[in-house]
């Protein structure tokens, strides 16, 4: 099991600071996690440490697809408003 | 420390002369601080309503990452076309930042501020912002370094940067109450979670407070910036003001929210309405009875070059300075010409004449002198100083290097001034203390002294000084040194016994 880091990434550096498990690493056009490395911090913290600091929604799912910030959980911007402005998409 | 606080109530401006709106913090503030606060703000743009003419600042973006959430910031920040807080158009490793900034000092001598303001918060960026802070020291000791931060991490680090010789720092407080926070901030990562709502906005509070307290009380200078958003802080920003005033806080900068809805932030989607210059002036005057206010700043972008207002950031893109050829050592011979010419120019202007060594015989070797002194002028009783400011006369003339403090060793009653009141064991030991801190000075300037401490100065080797009560600080010191220099004894042992 393993987390991945979707196109809405920013590059911003956050969540390489904070793994763990040093599973990050940078690529173009963004970063990426190693699924090799990736235990979605368990064991090690409450919450998958990237998921926690990521500031940007939608950057980050699970193998299901899933965000784990969906849209509008971070800013509080309402969903019909990031429809409005071709910021919302749904999950893979 | 306390810091004493800019008034902005002095004289009005007189050919103050910045040409855009918004501007009118009273030009002469400077001249109301004692000297060693003056010699730190008086070529810092960002400081300095006068300096932001003459003087340049850069900064680099080497701190993407961010540990909280504003809702007038978007983690976008790539882009070359707004000019904005948080706005980069590349970021930049440590070794990238530092070959920009060589390049940047050598072509733009008027260049003296360099600052890690973002894309995120440097704090939340440690090793990128402290390893670049570290090389800077190194390789560029004529800049003066700074960094703003939201306040979040600063406590941890206040100690990292007082060892990097950062003076001057910035934290952004938008304000003290947890409910209005919450308004601000929708989240903060702390301690591995990320924090929401009230409960997030109460710990970035109390530790923007414990940071700026921290900083204060190592000398550190701390300007408060606020964004005034209306409806969420406006009028709660008059407390914040009266508070970090109380702390320490040196300047306070309220800055208007900017929200457009094409940035993507909360507010600009969300449509909330950014002040009026009519409504910033009148919080900015509000605040200004508790605290000297700020009203030079143009908001600029966390990568941007040259004066405030400008942005000459096109002109050193890495690949346009990865084929400059950079002599620093060349550069800051040039750029020390350029800055003591524009000190000496605003110095005019602000009606200080610096002292002339004429008849200092050449060859002479500098002195260090020891000033207990207020306002400018040679005013403390040598018992009472908190603080010792050390300049250093030369044939060159009289510079102010550092402050030293001291503890206070005397009480401050009737007869202190003979240092037989206090205790003999508090007294020898802390007198003793005083005297180790003025190591390296010669002479110790002083409205008045007793006889204890004089002889203990004068077995130390360090002259004692009370000639020069009330008198200007530079004149003093130049006095003082023509008095040794007609001695002969600033000449290495042959030559002044050729002179004689």
């Amino acid at each position: 099991m393993a987390l991945q880091i979707t196109e809405s990434c920013v590059n911003c550096w956050a969540c390489v600071d904070v793994c763990p498990n040093d599973a990050i690493f940078q690529d173009k056009p963004h970063f990426l996690i190693d699924d090799m490395k990736c235990t979605e911090c368990l064991g090690d913290h409450a919450d998958p440490q990237c998921a926690a600091i990521c500031p940007i929604e939608m950057a980050i799912v699970n193998e299901l697809g899933e965000f784990l910030n969906p849209p509008g959980s971070l800013t509080g911007i309402p969903i019909e408003k990031l429809k409005e402005f071709g910021l919302w998409r749904e999950a893979a | 420390m306390e810091l004493p606080v800019i008034s902005n109530s002095g004289p009005k401006a007189e050919g103050g002369g910045c040409a855009s709106s918004g501007c009118g913090t009273a030009p002469d503030a400077l001249s109301h601080l004692p000297d060693h606060i003056r010699a730190k703000v008086q070529d810092h743009p960002c400081y300095s309503e006068e300096a932001h003419h003459y003087f340049a600042r850069m900064h680099v973006a080497v701190a993407p990452a961010c540990n909280i959430q504003c809702n007038y910031c978007n983690r976008k920040y790539d882009c070359s076309n707004e000019s904005r807080p948080g706005v980069v158009s590349e970021l930049l490793t440590p070794d990238q930042a530092i070959k920009k900034v060589l390049a940047v000092a050598a072509e733009i001598p008027q260049m003296t501020v360099l600052g890690i303001a973002g894309p995120g918060d440097p704090l939340a960026n440690p090793e990128r912002t402290f390893e670049t802070f570290q090389q800077l020291s190194e390789k560029a000791p004529d800049i003066k370094l700074c960094v703003s931060t939201n306040g979040l991490s600063l406590p941890e680090h206040v100690d990292e940067i007082a060892k990097h010789n950062i003076d001057h720092v910035t934290i952004t407080i938008n304000c003290v109450d947890p409910e209005i926070g919450a308004k601000i901030y929708p989240w903060i990562y702390w301690k591995n979670k990320r924090i929401r709502g009230v409960e997030g906005a109460k710990i970035l509070i109390e530790q923007q407070q414990k940071g700026l307290q921290m900083l204060t009380e190592r000398g550190i200078l701390v300007k408060v910036n606020s964004v005034l958003i209306p409806g969420v802080n406006d009028q709660h920003l008059k407390e914040v003001s009266k508070i970090v005033k109380e702390k320490g806080a040196f300047l306070h900068n309220v800055m208007p929210l900017i929200a457009e809805p094409e940035h993507g932030t909360y507010y600009g989607i969300m449509e909330h309405p950014s002040p009026t210059d009519a409504e910033l002036q009148e919080l900015q005057d509000a605040c200004a009875g508790d605290m000297a206010m700020m009203r030079h700043c143009r908001q600029c972008r966390a990568d941007a070059v040259g004066l405030l207002g400008e942005d000459r950031g096109d002109e050193f893109t890495m690949d346009k300075i990865d084929v400059m050829d950079v002599d620093y050592e060349a550069a800051m011979v040039r750029r020390k010409v350029v800055h003591d010419e524009i000190i000496e120019k605003l110095d005019a202007k602000r009606g200080i004449v610096k002292p002339k060594p004429d008849g200092i015989p050449e060859g002479s070797r500098p002195v260090l002198m020891a000033v207990a002194g207020k306002n400018g002028v040679v005013a403390e009783h040598f018992g009472h100083a908190k603080e010792f400011l050390i300049y250093e006369a030369s044939p060159e003339g009289v510079r102010f290097i550092s402050h030293r403090k001291t503890e206070l060793y005397c009480g401050g009653m009737d007869s202190c001034g003979d240092g037989d009141v206090v205790e003999d064991g508090a007294t020898e030991s802390l007198l003793d203390r005083n005297i180790r801190v003025l190591e390296g000075c010669e002479v110790v300037l002083c409205s008045k002294i007793g006889y204890e401490p004089w002889g203990k100065l004068e077995a130390a080797g360090i002259a004692p000084n009370g000639e020069h009560a009330m008198e200007p600080i530079e004149e003093a010191v130049m006095a003082v040194y023509k008095e040794i220099a007609a001695t002969g004894k600033l000449l290495p042992a042959a030559e002044s016994l050729k002179v004689a």
